[in-house]
């Protein structure tokens, strides 16, 4: 236990926090790393991809939904919680169809930066290959579902900063889908747009701009140059 | 937008107007909407978002999410087949294939004129008087093959479900053995005026001095739920009555909420008149919709009685009401947090918890959830005092508890005994002269072996929320563990990955050693999704999701190891079983000289 108020153990390193913050807030302003993937410093806790699990006292939680308190122990950096965090990525890779080597997403996702970052070396488990619609209705943005991770944060952006509520999931369990609000379902459609906050959020390359190609060579992108260990909190998409 | 039919239209405006066209209903209005429409087309969910000025988008998710709302034609009769391992147990895999046939159908697909589909749901709550199946939400029970082609005539002619004969709908009580709640007289009012006459806070005292804790599966103590709910800040409060009953072997609820419901009303009553709340929520699971009419006529009865409405039994200011509203298929709308949600018009969703439902729950204020069985007990601590409640039962479970009884026995039905009772006394009084195993709680509970016959029903030893499923040695536990692992796949929310993901790896694993491909590397992978699912979900769901199985796999196991390849065997040769000749021929019947016990981990 540490008697400094406001600060709490992780890794048994003290954390200073201010009251209301959550584990995972209070850990990354103080330039300590917690994988997660849904939750973002613009938007509301999530609390859905598990990747930030934690164990406090003994109890295994979500540390983008568990506000900091004085004196927790909080571990994060163990071999347990990344053996499960390994295993929680290779769920989301299985479960979409992650074609990485094609993807103009790559080198600047979260979801493969992570994989790297926790050396996820294999995909592990059968895929799902689960047929997943493609939309390319929109003139500037296309929509591959293929790569959703079921996050979120284009719908809580889309809602609570756009004010548009272009997005939405619906279906329960494995047939849980992206949304378009709009009378045919389709981006184009739909209200968006590209200077949206919703347009430039998907941690993963499910929302990508059109005609933009390669502008940088996979090996030299964001995450390909520093583990995403290191650069916490970005995952504006880059061209 | 695509412009609606003026049909669809003229049905949709009264629908929306009786529930004040509050998006809030949603769920409600898609339920109305389809019973007169037969599915949610395209142009209905738009017509719907239009009217409630919603994006058609929080439509989509509400109708996807709830199996008992289509967004595809599904005919005009409905059937579905109670899924659950006790109505299988008892012939429901043949007798839908006799209906398939009969019908020419396959199963889920739509006949080619239009008129009727075939498919399983999760567990009805029939399991006392199965197999049974749903016909557009209504429930018909004891199916025999005869009653099959009789159902299969009544839909060929398109008689209408008011024509059908209406003993198929009868729904027993079964009670086998009645104790404090289900034996007792009861005068209606009587525990209202009883806890009038203590007043708010002295009832609140009983309540605590009784240790009544909840019957729902978690056993909170009730007087701490009520007790923060009534000092929570909020400008209104809310008492919600959880029949959402969806735990697998579980139907004392519905046996309450059919015979026994003035009581579980008395006790909301009771419930809104010490923590300060004026409205009161029944969440009714759509398997028990048959029970809505009955339910809604006692409220009427009740309020001419002035035992709800205003100034109850005559105490000005004492003013309560109860809706009813209506689940339309989810078992993780049981879990609280998805049930408020669910009651707010939006999908299922598991709340990020805390905040408590007691201190922000339904409309983000003060609201108690609490299970149909909990709240008739608050009429007997009313009446008798707490004390005299905690008179009966354990030191930590006091009260009696309602088991639900199926499976392999002689009787199944409700059995109610003081907690504390006997694993083995329950068998001996239901008729269970094979047991091999009882799955108690339910899918998610524990699978027990007749070594643990002995234990007791109590929280301080097996909890239950009422399930007893019992298993005769000609039983197959494989079958049960298949059985559960397409229930949680099927039910998991989808919010969170490893319950979304992991149940449907399970189900997939479970499916490959069925099929006769499953190695000890599968088991292995079973253990390990064990592990993950269990402890990093988000809700209770994903945390117990596995517990039967992982009973299983490690109570029994040559359940299991007779079905893994590379190990020597024919299907259907029980080789332990055939050693037992050398065992006494040798003289030794230590652990290794079982195959089972042997094996590698
Ligand atoms: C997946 C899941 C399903 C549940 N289903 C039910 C249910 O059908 N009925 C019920 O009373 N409680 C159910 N519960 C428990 C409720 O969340 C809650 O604890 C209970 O309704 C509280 O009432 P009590 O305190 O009177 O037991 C469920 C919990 C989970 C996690
Ligand atoms: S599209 Fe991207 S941001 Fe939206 S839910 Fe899917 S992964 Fe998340
Ligand atoms: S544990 Fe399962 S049911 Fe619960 S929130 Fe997660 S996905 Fe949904
Ligand atoms: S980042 Fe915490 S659950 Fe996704």
């Amino acid at each position: 236990m540490t008697d400094i108020p406001n600060s709490f153990n992780l890794d048994g390193e003290p954390i200073p926090f201010e009251p209301g913050q959550t584990i995972l807030q209070a850990a990354l302003n103080s330039g300590h790393f917690i994988p997660h993937l849904c939750a973002h410093p613009e938007f509301k806790p999530h609390g859905s991809c598990k990747l930030c699990i934690v164990v406090v006292n003994d109890r295994t939680g979500a540390s983008c939904t568990m506000k900091a308190l004085p004196g927790l122990e909080v571990q994060s950096d163990t071999p347990d919680l990344n053996h499960r965090r390994r295993t929680l990525l290779q769920m989301l890779f299985v479960e979409g169809n992650h074609f990485c080597p094609g993807c103009e997403k790559s080198g600047n996702c979260q979801l493969q930066a992570l994989a790297y970052d926790l050396e996820m070396f294999n995909d592990h488990f059968t895929h799902f290959f689960q047929p997943r619609e493609v939309d390319a209705s929109h003139p500037d943005f296309f929509l591959d579902r293929n790569r959703c991770i079921m996050c979120e944060l284009c719908v809580r952006a889309s809602r609570d900063l756009d004010g548009k509520t272009v997005f939405g999931l619906a279906g329960r369990g494995r047939d849980l889908h992206l949304v378009v609000n709009s009378a045919s379902g389709k981006l184009g459609d739909s209200a968006f747009a590209k200077t949206d906050r919703a347009a430039r959020v998907c941690p993963v390359g499910a929302i990508l701009p059109k005609e933009v190609g390669f502008a940088k060579p996979i090996g030299e992108r964001k995450y390909d140059e520093t583990p995403i260990s290191q650069l916490a909190f970005t995952c504006d998409w880059e061209g | 937008m695509t412009e609606t039919s003026e049909t669809t239209d003229s049905i949709l405006a009264p629908i929306i107007a009786h529930y004040g066209g509050d998006p809030g209903n949603l769920l409600q209005i898609l339920r109305d909407a389809q019973e007169a429409l037969d599915w949610l087309s395209p142009e209905t969910q738009g017509a719907v978002a239009r009217r409630l000025d919603i994006p058609v988008t929080r439509v989509a998710a509400v109708v996807r999410f709830y199996t008992h709302l289509y967004d595809t034609p599904r005919g005009k009769y409905r059937v579905l087949f109670s899924h659950n391992i006790t109505d299988r147990m008892a012939g429901s895999p043949a007798l839908m294939a006799h209906m398939l046939k009969r019908l020419k159908l396959k199963r889920g697909v739509v006949s080619d004129d239009g008129l009727v589909s075939v498919g399983k749901t999760s567990c009805t709550g029939m399991c006392d008087q199965g197999p049974a199946l749903l016909v557009n939400n209504r429930a018909i029970t004891r199916l025999t093959p005869r009653r099959i082609d009789e159902i299969c005539d009544l839909i060929r002619a398109r008689a209408p479900l008011a024509n059908w004969p209406a003993h198929y709908f009868r729904v027993e009580d079964n009670i086998e053995r009645a104790d404090m709640l289900l034996g007792s007289a009861y005068a209606p009012g009587e525990a209202l005026r009883a806890a009038i006459a203590c007043g708010p806070t002295g009832m609140m005292a009983e309540m605590r001095k009784s240790n009544l804790r909840g019957r729902g599966g978690a056993g909170f103590t009730t007087a701490v739920k009520w007790e923060a709910c009534r000092d929570a800040k909020g400008d209104e409060r809310y008492i919600v009555c959880n029949a959402d009953e969806g735990e697998p072997g579980t139907f004392k609820d519905r046996v309450l909420m059919q015979s026994f419901s003035e009581r579980v009303f008395e006790g909301m009553a009771i419930a809104g008149y010490v923590t300060g709340a004026r409205k009161g929520f029944v969440y009714l699971r759509g398997e028990y919709s048959y029970l809505r009419a009955p339910l809604e006529a006692k409220l009427s009865e009740m309020r001419r009685n002035r035992l709800l409405g205003m100034s109850i039994c005559g105490v000005p200011g004492f003013d309560f009401d109860i809706v009813i509203h209506m689940g339309a298929g989810a078992y993780v709308c049981g879990e609280e947090t998805a049930l408020i949600e669910s009651l707010e018009g939006k999908p299922g969703l598991p709340r990020i918890r805390p905040p408590f439902p007691v201190i922000c729950g339904y409309n983000n204020q003060p609201t108690v959830v609490n299970n149909v069985e909990t709240l008739c007990k608050v009429t007997e601590v009313a009446i008798h005092g707490g004390l005299a409640y905690a008179g009966t039962g354990t030191r930590q479970s006091a009260g009696t508890k309602i088991i639900s009884v199926s499976g392999d026995v002689e009787r199944p039905g409700l059995y109610e005994y003081p907690f504390g009772v006997r694993v083995s006394q329950v068998l001996d009084d239901a008729g269970a002269y094979d047991a091999v195993a009882v799955q108690i709680s339910g899918a998610a509970g524990q699978c027990l072996t007749p070594q643990e016959f002995g234990r007791r029903i109590a929280f301080e030893d097996v909890p239950t929320s009422g399930s007893f499923m019992v298993f005769g040695n000609t039983r197959d536990l494989f079958e049960a563990a298949l059985n559960y692992s397409h229930f949680f796949e099927h039910e998991s929310c989808g919010f969170c990955t490893p319950c979304r993901v992991g149940t449907a790896l399970v189900a997939r694993i479970m499916e490959k050693i069925h099929s006769g491909h499953g190695a000890r590397y599968e088991f292995n992978e079973l253990t390990r999704l064990h592990q993950l699912i269990s402890t990093s979900s988000h809700c209770g769901l994903g945390a117990t999701a596995t517990n039967a199985l992982q009973d299983i796999m490690t109570k029994f196991p040559t359940v299991f190891d007779r079905r893994l390849i590379k190990r020597d065997f024919e299907p259907g040769f029980d080789l332990d079983a055939a050693l037992a000749r050398a065992r006494e021929v040798s003289n030794r019947d230590d652990a290794n000289a079982h195959l089972a016990e042997g094996v590698d981990a």
